[in-house]
């Protein structure tokens, strides 16, 4: 009896493990599709439009790993998913890859059986006071009233930053994050405290948008990229050198709208990033193609972050750490050769 | 002793004129309002308090959604209003709301789904339409087959596949709603009887299932079901991640729909039963003819009360992803190009509006269908 029992336990687990951890690329080309899985709705990033077609900056890196395996970005069924439900999802198989605002950190990367791939947008919770105050910094923000999400961390950043440059603070919490800009909107608080990316977002919402100003400094480091699952080398390269393409390319001054002259191009960066020499293409196991695709159909680094959350799209964003390294940022991609 | 003899008579031979009815018993408004809402001096200051309340709640909302609304114009003229609603953004994302991101070239499918469903609801409920049971026929045995084959697609039907992912808004809480409440009132019946079947393993099976679904909270079913079944199942057995939860709600409801069923049951008089089986009549006629339609018709608020819930409930579908209308307003909100003070509270006005037409559509129609079936147990 207990041997049937083993059995059948190890059956089910082989099953799982055999589901989970198949190529996911021979899954992704059998189906002609990638299933992706995204936030349910954050402006900039991931959201439907009027007609339900799904536009953002983690949506265009989606389209970008389509464009890359399946020569076309619009072959993407998008599942949205909650902070709560996202790795089960991706740990089950239900998504091929995970392209949430989900923070890279240690424990993610090694006890979920997930593996980040990279980094597509470094966030960090930053401030946002009102212009007539006058404050250039965060350092004169002592004795400030700050409004913030309850129950997250941050608050405990705000206690460690303030603790450490020995300033004073109060905070007027609430539980959520409507509330919260509510609060800041109706001059409850001086400061609205929040990760940058949803403070541009949020200013937006308020009555006053153009009064508010965001500061330079960030107190947290919050790298959001794309996950994949562990056991699975070939996907995570995949997903790593499409968004390390799509950064090379704005290295290289390689756009959507340039990408085939780019082609005849003598400079053998160039020449390697778009196919016409080297094997990267054959080597990650795509076509010599691929990379022509990704910037083509959906642009270099520059252009979705323009695009989505950048100077031409309402919230207009800063690149700050976002920047190509040789511009003051932290995007950089290793040599294609 | 005959009756004639009696003297003198006890009945008066000529009727007497008929009187007024004694005050009070159909009394003017003044006197109505002297008696309930001014009968001490304590209620008539809590009257007056709470007519205060009132009048005020009704002012914030009358000049929220109307009178200082925006009602025409754009994301401008809605930035520049922080008091009133902002109309032309429920107008922008009305057909996201309803469809979600159903291909706008195949929305006329959804539109005839609905309009197929609304004709054969109102014919199945409207209590003089003739040929009822036809409708009946038509709306649980046709439609479910029409409504598939139009909203999903039959390729060589020349009607192109929609992916369920794409299908949203209120297209998915009236899915939802509808096939729960099909299937849980026949299957709470099904379950109701079994738990009091004399048959032992019928009943201790109906009882597992009706404890085991009541003892699980919903939401802990539908992550089950579309995050962790893929764990276990091999992707061909899988079934679609919209049907999962079809299932889930179905079963769901059917197990809470059993238990209003089954207080039904226990309320018919044993008497009833007993002289039904001495007439010889079989168990599924008796049940039929004579138990149910008086156990169903004494649960009639029970069953409507979960039918609401139910429908409420469907919300829940939005954490496994499921783009529910609730979960459609919530995403039309946070566009960007909309934002604006009175966004959220607009598209939370307009969720709480269609809901509750719904449901208090469902109310009343079950308050009338109590008052034709009430047989004498009215009090």
């Amino acid at each position: 009896m207990q041997a049937i029992l083993k059995g059948l336990v190890g059956a089910a687990v082989g099953l799982a493990v055999s589901n989970a951890s198949a190529a996911t690329i021979e899954n992704v080309r059998k189906n002609g599709v990638l299933t992706c899985g995204t936030n349910s709705a954050t402006a900039g990033f991931s959201l439907p439009d009027n007609e339900g077609k799904w536009t953002g900056f983690v949506v265009d890196y989606c389209r970008a790993v389509a464009a890359a395996v399946l020569g076309d970005a619009q072959k993407v069924r998008f599942i949205p998913l909650t902070p709560k439900d996202r790795f089960t999802a991706l740990q089950s198989g239900e998504i091929d890859i995970l392209a949430h605002n989900a923070t890279w950190t240690s424990s993610r990367d090694t006890s979920l059986g997930i593996l980040f791939a990279g980094t597509y947008f470094y966030d960090g919770q930053g401030f946002m006071v009102r212009k007539a105050e006058n404050i250039g910094s965060a350092k004169d923000l002592d004795g400030a009233s700050i409004c913030v999400t309850q129950g997250t961390t941050t608050e405990l950043n705000l206690a460690d930053y303030f603790r450490s440059h020995s300033m004073t603070f109060s905070t007027v919490g609430f539980a959520d994050e409507e509330a919260v800009v509510k609060a800041y909107d109706e001059g409850r608080c001086d400061v609205l405290s929040a990760d940058t990316s949803t403070l541009n977002a949020s200013r937006q919402r308020m009555a006053k948008a153009d009064d508010s100003v965001v500061l330079p400094e960030l107190i947290s480091k919050e790298p959001l990229g794309p996950a994949v699952r562990q056991g699975d080398d070939h996907w995570l390269n995949v997903a790593k050198w499409t968004l390390l393409v799509m950064v090379a390319a704005e290295e290289l001054g390689v756009t959507s709208k340039n990408v085939d002259e780019m082609k005849a191009s003598d400079n053998p960066n160039i020449r390697r990033l778009l196919g016409a020499e080297g094997s990267l293409g054959k080597d990650l196991g795509l076509g010599d193609s691929w990379s022509v695709d990704v910037i083509k159909q959906v642009g270099n680094y520059g252009e979705v972050f323009d695009r989505n959350i950048g100077k031409a799209s309402p919230l207009k964003m800063e690149r700050g750490l976002n920047a190509l390294w040789s511009e003051g940022g932290l995007q950089y991609a290793p040599p294609i050769r | 002793m005959s009756g004639q003899s009696l003297h003198p008579p006890l009945v008066s031979a000529p009727l007497l004129p008929p009187m007024a009815p004694p005050s009070g018993i159909r009394p003017s408004p003044a006197t109505w309002i002297r008696k309930n809402l001014f009968s001490t001096p304590f209620s008539g200051v809590l009257t007056i308090c709470f007519a205060i309340l009132a009048a005020w709640l009704l002012h914030q909302l009358v000049s929220f959604a109307v009178l200082d609304a925006v009602w025409a114009g754009g994301q401008e003229e809605c930035r520049a209003n922080p008091d009133g609603a902002c109309w032309p953004f429920i107008v922008e994302k009305f057909d996201y709301l309803r469809y979600g991101a159903y291909p706008v070239s195949e929305r006329w499918r959804v539109d005839l789904t609905m309009a197929i469903g609304a004709v054969l609801i109102v014919w199945l409920l409207w209590k003089r339409a003739p040929r009822r049971n036809v409708a009946a026929l038509l709306f649980f045995v046709a439609y479910p087959a029409v409504a598939f084959v139009l909203l999903r697609g039959v390729a060589s039907l020349d009607l192109p596949v929609i992916d369920t992912v794409l299908w949203g808004g209120l297209l998915i809480t009236l899915l939802m709603s509808i096939v729960g409440i099909v299937f849980s009132l026949p299957l709470g019946v099904l379950l109701a009887l079994g738990r009091r079947s004399e048959l032992p393993l019928v009943k201790a099976v109906c009882v597992t299932f009706i404890e085991v679904v009541r003892g699980v909270p919903f939401i802990t079913v539908l992550f089950m079901a579309n995050f962790m079944m893929p764990l276990f199942v091999p992707d061909y057995l899988t079934p679609d991640r919209l049907l999962r939860p079809l299932i889930a709600i179905a079963l769901f409801s059917s197990a809470y729909m059993a238990e209003v069923v089954r207080a039904g049951l226990q309320a018919i008089p044993k008497g009833q039963y007993e002289a039904a089986k001495a007439l010889g009549v079989s168990y599924f006629t008796m049940m039929r003819l004579i138990v149910l339609p008086q156990a169903l018709t004494i649960v009639i608020p029970g069953i409507v009360s979960t039918f609401i819930g139910l429908f409420k409930d469907t919300t829940l579908v939005a954490i496994v992803g499921i783009a529910d209308f609730l979960r459609a307003v919530e995403t039309a909100r946070v566009d960007p190009n909309w934002a604006g003070p009175t966004i959220s509270s607009t598209g939370y006005l307009f969720a709480g509006l269609v809901y509750w037409i719904f449901c208090f559509g469902m109310s009343r129609y079950s308050q009338s269908m109590e008052r034709a079936l009430a047989r004498g147990h009215k009090s």
